[in-house]
């Protein structure tokens, strides 16, 4: 009976406008205590200045310059740290009491988790332009012309969005939000360095090389890489869009599933 | 369609793990009257919230809201519904008109309404001066306002209070009740969970008594305390050690368990109605000959029926209320 009577809800307007409601949730709180981005602004020029200086008189990488190489590797870990930040993101949101606002509210249900990723995407795009910017500052240049600049920056941040729904993922599996950050982690750390992120993966052992050659992060890194030196860029770019959407066709509807699921 | 209750409840159940938190609830409140749901802590009171509010699975029995099953067409009952649960929820880096206008986009009032709206709700619960400040700057009880404002930015039909005014200072307190009786008048279905007896007194046209995830009791507050029939006789001996043996003598003629205060051995009773036992209880005190400081005669209170019908001692309730 009262069925016939029930408006719709939801669609794709909705989903836009309570999306923009939860991104600028975010920003507003980043903006108004802004440590966090702070901190993850700095980390990636933390990275390009302790590998240049401590590690780069002693990695010889083959033919380029180890700024022109370890660059790009930084600006895909940064994301890949990013994803931390968005499992401690996503698990205070779910541990804070606003959420059974939110809830009980006709609000779009995967709103939350978009606007968060969202979030931590453009946050990831602004540390990046900072981090080439003092790049430039120690040699880093663009040696594909401006349009594979562009291409290089797009991927990475597209890289990123990916990787941030797998913090999605974190976040609602371990809901404690110390703990969402340290798995975050836990998982970032290895997946940046068994990867070809600071050293090329030819100088790994043999099993070594076998993860890294398999590993996203390797895929994202080598086409960015290639991108900026201004190097044949078709095939690692294919792969790293490859895997970008393979994350993203499993990591959404399994994120969304898992939040709707919350008091069931 | 209006004959309807505005909120139809029957059979709910719920277990965590393998606590039965409700056990069969059947609730209906007419749309527009205030409904008490009283109980002591652990009664399930919280728990029948979270499911009428959509946030939580029932494990059995259905729940309407406007005719709107919760389950099945949530996002109907959503569009229906206000909720301001025991601890606020509000964004606290944002200001009190930020958390207003966010809730008002989210109910897709559009920006001039959502800022008209936020507002008229900042006047009604008195965050004028504070509307610009952020939540973080506010007192508890300014904050538990702001979450009933938020609450209300879409005009709710059904308003789901939980708990609202625990913890409270009676200045706060009283503004929640104003705005409750203000909304009730208006044609606002509302329940009220409270374990403050005095609250649903108040407030609420009928009293729902929920103890161990069962309704125990329902009726208007004097329909409840007129169940009791007989008075309410209190007796304070000198020795506090003494409250012992004063219930004892006289839980003959006691509807319930007698209460003690462990503090001062202060003895409560609700006294059968028949003729006489007043009397002989009265007797059967002076005959234990132990020295009395007061003995007090008066008519049942609404503490008397939650006493008499939530279980014995102990069951999770502390007199005086406060959790």
């Amino acid at each position: 009976m009262s069925r016939d009577a029930a408006p719709a809800v939801g669609g794709i307007s909705a989903l836009v406008s309570d999306t923009w409601v939860m991104t600028r949730r975010n920003i507003r709180r980043h903006v108004r205590v802004p440590a966090q981005l702070i901190y993850s602004t700095a980390l990636p020029v933390m990275w390009v200045l302790l590998f240049l200086y401590v590690f780069g008189g002693s990695i010889q990488v083959p033919e380029v310059d180890y700024v022109l190489f370890l660059l790009p590797g930084i600006l895909v870990l940064a994301t890949a740290f990013g994803m931390a930040n968005t499992a401690l993101g996503v698990a205070e949101d779910l541990a804070d009491n606003v959420l059974d606002r939110f809830r009980s509210q006709p609000v779009s249900r995967p709103a939350l988790l978009l606007g968060r990723a969202l979030f931590d995407t453009a946050r990831n795009g602004s540390a990046l332009l900072v981090a080439i910017g003092v790049g430039f500052l120690v040699g880093f240049r663009f040696h594909g012309g401006p349009l594979a600049a562009v291409g290089a920056f797009a991927l990475i941040v597209g890289f990123g969005f990916g990787f941030s729904w797998l913090g999605v993922l974190l976040g609602l599996w371990v809901r404690d939000p110390e703990a969402a950050q340290t798995a975050g982690l836990l998982f970032a750390i290895p997946a940046m360095f068994a990867s070809s992120t600071f050293v090329p993966v030819s100088s790994m052992p043999g099993w070594l090389q076998a993860v890294a050659n398999n590993s996203p992060v390797t895929h994202a890194v080598d086409a960015a890489r290639a991108l900026t030196l201004g190097e044949p860029a078709g095939r690692p770019v294919t792969a790293a869009l490859l895997w970008t959407a393979g994350i993203l066709v499993l990591a959404v509807p399994l994120a969304v599933a898992r939040y709707q699921r919350i008091g069931h | 369609m209006s004959d309807q209750p505005a909120i139809e409840v029957a059979g709910l159940r719920k277990a965590y793990r393998k606590v039965r938190a409700l056990d069969g609830v059947d609730l209906a409140v007419p749309t527009g009257s205030v409904l008490g749901l009283l109980g002591p802590n652990g009664a399930g009171k919280t728990t029948v919230v979270r499911i009428l509010a959509t946030l939580l699975a029932p494990d059995g029995g259905t729940a309407r809201v406007d005719g709107y099953d919760v389950v099945g067409q949530a996002p109907q009952v959503r569009l229906r519904i206000g909720l301001t649960g025991q601890y606020a929820a509000v964004d606290r880096f944002a200001t009190g008109r930020e958390n207003l206008e966010q809730a008002g986009r989210l109910h897709r009032l559009g920006r001039a309404r959502s800022a008209r709206r936020a507002a008229e709700l900042l006047d009604l619960l008195d965050l004028v001066e504070a509307a610009d400040r952020r939540v973080e700057t506010y007192s508890g009880g300014m904050r538990r306002r702001l979450d009933l404002a938020t609450s209300l930015v879409s005009r709710p039909s059904v308003l789901f209070l939980d708990e609202p005014t625990t913890g409270l200072d009676p200045r706060a307190r009283l503004a929640v009740w104003d705005v409750t009786r203000e909304l009730a008048a208006g044609g606002t279905t509302v329940l009220l969970t409270t374990q403050y007896l005095d609250e649903a007194d108040y407030l609420s046209a009928r009293i729902a008594l929920l103890d161990r995830g069962r309704v125990v009791a329902e009726g208007t507050p004097s329909e409840l305390k007129a169940r009791l029939g007989g008075a309410r006789l209190t007796i304070r001996p000198v020795d506090v050690a003494d409250g012992q043996r004063v219930a004892a003598a006289i839980t003959e003629w006691s509807r319930g368990a007698p209460r003690i205060d462990q503090t001062n051995g202060e003895v409560v009773v609700a006294v059968d109605p028949d003729p006489g036992a007043l009397a002989d209880a009265l007797h059967r005190v002076a005959a234990l000959d132990l020295p009395v400081a007061d003995v007090e005669v008066g008519r049942p209170a609404l503490d008397d029926v939650f006493f008499s019908l939530t279980g014995p001692a102990g069951s999770g309730y502390a007199s005086g209320g406060a959790a």
